[in-house]
């Protein structure tokens, strides 16, 4: 195998899910700090509010996990190296 | 396609670290991933004897087994309601429920059974949504259904819906019908897949108490990614009710 595709291919991997990470990271944080203050404003609501945010922080994970697939796809399944 | 045969050819991989290979079995000239079939046949076995346990002995005051079904049923029938609505959730409810309950049963049967006591010949058996296979047959068969349920209700006007608000959107909603399944099954292979080579990973570190935490983590997403699929199915459906 190409060492120098190897090398790009195992470096794109890292950056790909390192910058995949940081918006997700963000939207997270947010997500979670309104719902921290929504309980504190109504504790009565705790339960729906904890269940929308398992939700909403479930679909911004996925964004991760898409540069995850590239990720994995690029160290396991490398198109360019056959 | 491209992608999936190249999930074969293993390139750097560490030790214990089983990525894309399979046990191979070739039926009538295909081949096909051996160690998910027989996980997947284990699911469905268990389902079905859930299913036959609850169903055998009905009585008014549910307990045991029928108690266990209800509340299963009863939790898939909500999230099916919550998506479509009162008035057509109904028929959905055993397409949105078999969702569900398969993939919670492959997540958890990868995390929870110690499958690892048993040798294949080639790959390991693990949860069967962690190849990629399996979750975009899923999420073709939840595009299936609406397309399905759409032209079933209004039937060829449900077309109609491509160009609404305006015809300039039309290629946007022409392509929202492929990202649709796309995301579906990327997301739950991802996370799957992610899950398990962390705890993979864990293991060749250190192979005792550090991994638990991870695992349990695991067994958490696993339920919280059988939630999102049906409830993102069910919301598919509804959409194309609407």
């Amino acid at each position: 195998m190409d060492s120098l595709v190897s090398a790009a291919s195992v470096i794109a991997a890292g950056l790909s899910i390192g910058l995949a990470a940081i918006g997700p990271g963000i939207g997270q944080g947010q997500a979670a700090g309104a719902a921290v203050e929504g309980i504190a404003r109504q504790p009565e609501a705790e339960n729906q509010i904890r269940g929308t945010l398992l939700l909403s922080l479930a679909f911004m994970e996925a964004l991760t996990i898409y540069g995850l697939v590239v990720a994995l796809s690029l160290l396991f399944a490398n198109p360019f190296t056959s | 396609m491209y992608f999936f045969n190249l999930l074969n050819t293993p390139l750097f991989i560490s030790s214990g670290v089983e990525v894309g290979v399979h046990y191979y079995w070739n039926i009538a000239g295909i081949n096909v991933h051996g160690q998910v079939f027989i996980v997947m046949w284990f699911v469905i076995m268990f389902l079905i004897a859930a299913s036959i346990l609850g169903t055998s002995k009905l009585e008014r005051i549910p307990k045991g087994w029928q108690n266990f079904m209800e509340f299963f049923l009863e939790f898939s029938q909500e999230i099916a309601k919550n998506q479509i609505g009162e008035s057509f959730y109904r028929p959905w409810v055993p397409f949105i429920s078999t969702l569900f309950l398969f993939i919670l049963g492959c997540n958890w049967a990868g995390a929870i059974i110690p499958w690892k006591l048993l040798e294949l010949p080639e790959g390991e058996l693990a949860a069967p949504t962690n190849d990629i296979n399996t979750t975009i047959a899923l999420s073709l068969l939840v595009s299936l259904c609406y397309f399905f349920g759409g032209l079933r209700k209004k039937g060829l006007g449900y077309f109609k819906r491509y160009v609404q608000p305006t015809p300039i959107l039309l290629p946007i909603n022409i392509l929202e019908d492929f990202t649709k399944p796309l995301s579906l099954s990327f997301r739950l292979f991802g996370n799957v897949l992610a899950d398990e080579l962390t705890v993979t990973v864990l293991t060749i570190l250190v192979p005792l108490i550090i991994p638990l935490p991870i695992m349990i983590l695991g067994l958490f997403a696993g339920s919280v990614q059988a939630l999102i699929f049906s409830t993102l199915a069910a919301a598919y459906i509804a959409e194309a009710l609407e």
